[in-house]
C-alpha cells in the first residue's frame, strides 16, 4: 500500500512587492517521512512554511492537509489540524517553567485555574518520551538552547502533531545534542509524524530524510529520494550550477606573531594562553558553552578580563573596552549579526562606516562623499548583493547582512578578525564567496581566529585549531594532524 | 501626449507616495485650512505669531528631548526641571541682585546638571529612564515648591523682558530662539558623527557599544543636552511671565512628547527628524491655539490634548507595523 499523502500543496504562489517568492510550487509529503526542504537563501522554503503553518495569505494554489483543502488557511486551522512550526527563534516565555511552557495556549475544560501539580505530570509524561532529563519545573530561562528546542519539541507533541516542521534546528546545537535531537526525530517518525526538515547542512539531510525537495528562485526544482542522490547532485539543484564545495588552497603562515595571548581568564573562561600569527587562520572548536565566544568576547573587550596579558605585534595592549580593542585594531564579527553586529533599520553604507565615523570626518562632520566611497569600494570588493548602499540592511539576505558585518570590520582596516560562526545560516553560494574572503584577507597578511561549529568548513579553513572545553583550552592541533575525531575527543573533555 | 500624461501620472503617484510618507505634515496642513474657515480670527497674522510663540517653548525642549528619545530614551522631568529652575532663577535675579549676566549662565549650568543628575542615576542605577525621570520629576519639583516657600517672586531687572516678550523683525524672540535650536538640532543629528551615535544608540544599543561607542557617556551628555535646552526654555518662560511661580512648566514635558510622537520619534529609539518634530509642535500648537479661540473649557483641552497623545502614539505603532510588513516580504525566503 502507498504511503498516504498529508499534506499536498499544488501550485503555491506568493508574491511579495518586487520578489515573486513561490512561483507554482507543488509538493506532496507523506505520512510518517522526513522530507527535507532544501534552497539557497531567498529560495522560498520559508515563505513556503509559513504558507502551510498559516502565518501568511498565498495568491494562489491549495493546501491540502489531511484531506481538507485550503485557498486560505488560518494560523488556527493550521494547528488544528496538527501542524505545527519550530522556527529557529523560538516562542517560549523565559520566565515560565517548562511545564508552563508546554501548555501554554491550552485551555482547561473542568476549571478556569489551572493546576501546576496537574500540568506538571503531564510535561512529565510528555518528556518521557523522549528519553531527556528536564524537569517540568525549570524555568526555560535557566536552560541550554538545545533543552529548549526540546520544549518546543514537546509543545508540539502535546498538541497532538501529525505535522512538524522544523526550521534549522541544528543550527545551534552541538554535536552530542544534534544526536539527541535525531534521536527525537526518529522517534516521532516512528509515531507516524511527518517531519518537514529545513537545514543548511546536508550531511544531516542524509543522515536523517527519507526524501529531499528542493527550491530554488521560488520555484519548485523535483523531489528525489534521499538514498538516490548525493551531495553534489543535490548542491548543483540547490544553486541550478556547478558549484564545488571546497576550500580555497593556502600556503602555511610563516609571519611574525600578531597576538599573543598568556593566562587569559573572566567571562567563564580560565587561563587561556595562545598565539597567531600574521596571515594564519586560526581556527577555535568547542561545543556549545565551551567558552569561546566568551573567549572572543575577552579579546574584544567586550566583556573585561579579570586577569592575563594580551601582546600585540610585540607592545602589550591593555584591552577593557571595544573602543580600546578597536584602536588596537581587532574587529570581531559577531554571532548574532542581527542582535549585535547591525543596525537593521540604517542603510547599508550608514553599517559600513559606523566604525570609522571619526576617520571620515572632519571637525565632527561627517564626510559623505568619503563614506559614499568607502561603503561602494566593499560593495563591490565582497560583493554585496543589494540595489543600493541606501538599501536598509534589514531588506537584504541573510549572506549579504554577513557580508554587511563583515564590510564593517574590513573598513576598519583591523589587522586581527575574529569571525564567530561566520557562515551560520547562510547558503552554500555566500559561504563560498566568504571562504574566498577569508582566505584572501590572510593572504594580506590578516590574521583570523575562526570560531565555528561546523567541523568541515574548521578542518578546510584553519591553520591550526584551538580546542576548548569547559572554559579552558583543551589542545591544539596542528594542520598535519588535523582530525575530526581527535578534536571532538578534546572538545568532549576525554583527554 | 502620451508621454505627457505618462509624467503627469509619474508625478501625481509620487506626490502621493511622498504625502504618505509625511502623513503629519498634512494633517497640519488639513488643520490649518479647517480652522481658518471655523474661525475667521484663526488665519491673521497677529494669532499665527502668538500661536508660535505659545508653543515655542514647548518646541525648544522637545529638540532636547528628541535626542533622548532617538538615543531610546525618554526625560520626563523637563517640566519640573524647568519648575525648580524657574524659581532658582527668579531669586537669583530678584533675591540675590545677581545681574543678568551672571544669573543666565549660571541657570544654564544648573539645568545642565539637572540633566546630568538624570543621566548619572540611569547609568549608575540602571533602571529604565521612565522611572529615573518620574523620580527625579518629583524631587526637581518637589525642590522648587520648597525654595519658592509659595511666594510670587517680583522684581527682574527690566532688560529681562527681552528674551520671552522681546521681537527681532516683527518676530517674538523664543520662536527665533526655536528656529535657531532646531536648525543646530537638526545639524547635529543629521551631520555629525556625534548624530549617529546617538541614532546608533537607539537602534541597536549592542551593537554600538561593540562598534566603540562608549554607551554611559553617551547617556549622560543626552540627558545634560536635554537639561541644558531646557534651561533655554526656563529663562524665556520666566521671562515671558516675569513673576517666579511654581506653576510655570509644569507639565511642560506633555506637549513635548506628544509633539515628538506626532512627528515620526519612535518611542523605542533610533528614529526621528527635527521637520517631523516641528510639524508635531505645530499641529499642538494650532490645537491649542484653536481650542482657546473657540473658548474650549480647559478642561475639555486637557481631554482632546490626551485624545491626540494616543493618536499619536498609535500612528508610531501603526507605522511600524506596517514597515514591519514591508519587511517580512522583503526578508520571507
Amino acid at each position: 500500500m502507498d504511503p498516504k499523502v498529508v499534506l499536498s500543496l499544488e501550485n503555491i504562489t506568493k508574491r511579495y512587492p518586487g520578489v515573486l517568492a513561490l512561483n507554482k510550487v507543488s509538493i506532496n509529503f507523506l505520512e510518517g517521512e522526513v522530507h527535507a526542504l532544501l534552497g539557497e537563501n531567498g529560495a522560498g522554503k520559508s515563505t513556503l512554511i509559513k504558507a502551510v503553518a498559516g502565518a501568511i495569505d498565498i495568491d494562489s494554489g491549495l493546501i491540502t492537509i489531511n484531506g481538507h483543502a485550503f485557498r486560505k488557511i488560518s494560523p488556527h486551522i493550521s494547528r488544528e489540524l496538527g501542524v505545527e512550526v519550530i522556527y529557529q527563534e523560538f516562542n517560549l516565555v523565559p520566565a515560565l517553567s517548562v511545564a508552563e511552557n508546554i501548555f501554554l495556549c491550552e485551555k482547561n475544560e473542568q476549571s478556569a485555574l489551572f493546576s501546576a501539580k496537574d500540568i506538571e505530570k503531564k510535561a512529565a509524561a510528555v518528556l518521557a518520551k523522549f528519553d531527556v532529563n528536564l524537569s517540568p519545573r525549570s524555568m526555560v530561562q535557566d536552560l541550554s538552547i538545545a533543552e529548549q528546542q526540546i520544549v518546543e519539541i514537546a509543545k508540539a507533541v502535546s498538541k497532538k502533531v501529525k505535522i512538524l516542521i522544523m526550521d534549522e534546528p541544528t543550527a545551534p546545537l552541538t554535536v552530542s545534542e544534534i544526536e539527541l535531537m535525531f534521536k527525537i526525530i526518529k522517534q516521532l517518525k516512528e509515531q507516524g509524524v511527518t517531519i518537514i526538515y529545513i537545514s543548511h547542512r546536508l550531511e544531516e539531510v542524509f543522515r536523517i530524510s527519507d526524501r529531499v525537495s528542493v527550491l530554488r528562485d521560488g520555484c519548485f526544482v523535483t523531489t528525489v529520494n534521499t538514498a538516490d542522490t548525493n551531495r553534489q547532485e543535490l548542491i548543483n539543484l540547490m544553486v541550478g550550477r556547478e558549484l564545488k564545495e571546497t576550500y580555497p588552497a593556502r600556503i602555511k603562515p610563516q609571519g611574525e606573531i600578531a597576538l599573543e595571548v598568556t593566562n587569559l581568564s573572566g567571562n567563564g573562561n580560565r587561563d587561556i594562553s595562545f598565539a597567531a600569527r600574521k596571515g594564519e587562520i586560526l581556527g577555535i572548536a568547542g561545543l556549545v558553552g565551551a567558552g569561546r565566544t566568551e573567549l572572543a568576547q575577552l579579546l574584544f573587550g567586550a566583556v573585561p578580563a579579570e586577569r592575563g596579558e594580551i601582546v600585540i605585534f610585540g607592545s602589550p595592549a591593555k584591552i577593557s573596552s571595544p573602543l580600546d580593542a578597536i584602536k588596537h585594531r581587532i574587529g570581531f564579527l559577531t554571532e548574532d549579526r542581527k542582535g549585535q553586529g547591525l543596525f537593521l533599520d540604517m542603510s547599508v553604507k550608514w553599517n559600513i562606516v559606523f566604525p570609522i565615523l571619526k576617520r571620515i570626518s572632519k571637525h565632527s562632520i561627517v564626510d559623505t562623499q568619503k563614506e559614499e566611497e568607502i561603503a561602494s569600494h566593499y560593495k563591490e570588493r565582497i560583493n554585496i548583493k543589494t540595489p543600493s548602499l541606501n538599501q536598509q540592511v534589514i531588506n537584504l539576505s541573510g549572506g549579504n547582512q554577513q557580508k554587511v558585518v563583515l564590510a564593517k570590520s574590513l573598513a576598519a582596516e583591523s589587522d586581527i578578525l575574529i569571525f564567530d560562526e561566520p557562515t551560520r545560516g547562510i547558503d552554500v553560494g555566500a559561504k563560498q564567496e566568504i571562504y574566498h574572503l577569508m582566505t584572501e584577507l590572510a593572504g594580506d597578511g590578516k590574521t583570523i581566529l575562526m570560531i565555528s561549529s561546523d567541523m568541515e568548513e574548521l578542518l578546510g579553513m584553519s591553520d591550526r585549531i584551538l580546542v576548548m572545553c569547559e572554559g579552558k583550552l583543551a589542545g591544539e592541533v596542528h594542520k598535519e594532524n588535523f582530525n575530526q575525531r581527535v578534536i571532538l575527543d578534546l572538545a568532549s573533555g576525554s583527554n | 501626449m502620451d508621454t505627457q500624461t505618462d509624467t503627469l501620472n509619474n508625478l501625481g503617484s509620487r506626490i502621493l507616495s511622498a504625502l504618505k510618507k509625511n502623513v503629519p505634515f498634512v494633517i497640519l496642513v488639513f488643520l490649518l485650512i479647517l480652522f481658518s474657515f471655523i474661525a475667521p480670527n484663526f488665519m491673521t497674522f497677529g494669532n499665527i505669531r502668538t500661536l508660535v510663540r505659545q508653543i515655542s517653548f514647548a518646541g525648544i525642549s522637545a529638540v532636547g528631548l528628541m535626542f533622548v528619545m532617538i538615543s531610546g530614551g525618554i526625560d520626563l522631568s523637563i517640566g519640573s526641571q524647568i519648575v525648580f529652575s524657574n524659581v532658582l532663577l527668579a531669586i537669583m535675579m530678584a533675591d540675590w541682585k545677581l545681574p543678568l549676566s551672571a544669573a543666565i549662565p549660571l541657570i544654564m549650568l544648573v539645568g545642565t546638571a539637572l540633566g546630568t543628575i538624570n543621566g548619572l542615576l540611569y547609568i549608575k542605577l540602571k533602571i529604565a529612564p521612565l522611572i529615573i525621570t518620574l523620580g527625579t520629576s518629583a524631587i526637581y519639583k518637589g525642590f522648587g515648591y520648597i525654595i519658592n516657600g509659595s511666594r510670587n517672586i517680583m522684581g527682574f531687572p527690566d532688560s529681562f523682558r527681552w528674551f520671552g516678550q522681546g521681537y527681532v523683525g516683527g518676530i517674538p524672540v523664543p520662536v527665533i530662539v526655536l528656529i535657531i535650536v532646531a536648525l543646530i538640532g537638526s545639524f547635529v543629528l543629521t551631520k555629525t558623527y556625534f548624530g549617529r551615535k546617538v541614532f546608533a544608540l537607539g537602534g541597536n544599543e549592542e551593537a554600538a557599544r561593540l562598534a566603540g561607542v562608549n554607551i554611559d557617556r553617551m547617556k549622560v551628555i543626552l540627558f545634560m543636552i536635554c537639561g541644558f535646552i531646557t534651561s533655554i526654555t526656563t529663562i524665556l518662560l520666566l521671562s515671558r511671565v516675569f513673576a517666579g511661580q511654581t506653576i510655570t512648566g509644569q507639565g511642560l514635558e506633555f506637549d513635548c512628547l506628544t509633539a515628538a510622537l506626532l512627528g515620526g520619534v519612535s518611542f523605542k529609539g533610533g528614529e526621528g527628524s527635527i521637520f517631523g518634530l516641528m510639524v508635531g509642535i505645530l499641529i499642538i500648537g494650532v490645537l491649542n491655539n484653536a481650542m482657546q479661540l473657540a473658548n474650549f473649557p480647559d478642561f475639555s483641552q486637557t481631554v482632546v490634548k490626551g485624545t491626540v497623545l494616543l493618536i499619536a502614539v498609535a500612528f508610531d505603532v501603526y507605522q511600524k507595523r506596517r514597515k514591519s510588513k514591508v519587511i517580512v516580504a522583503n526578508t520571507a525566503s
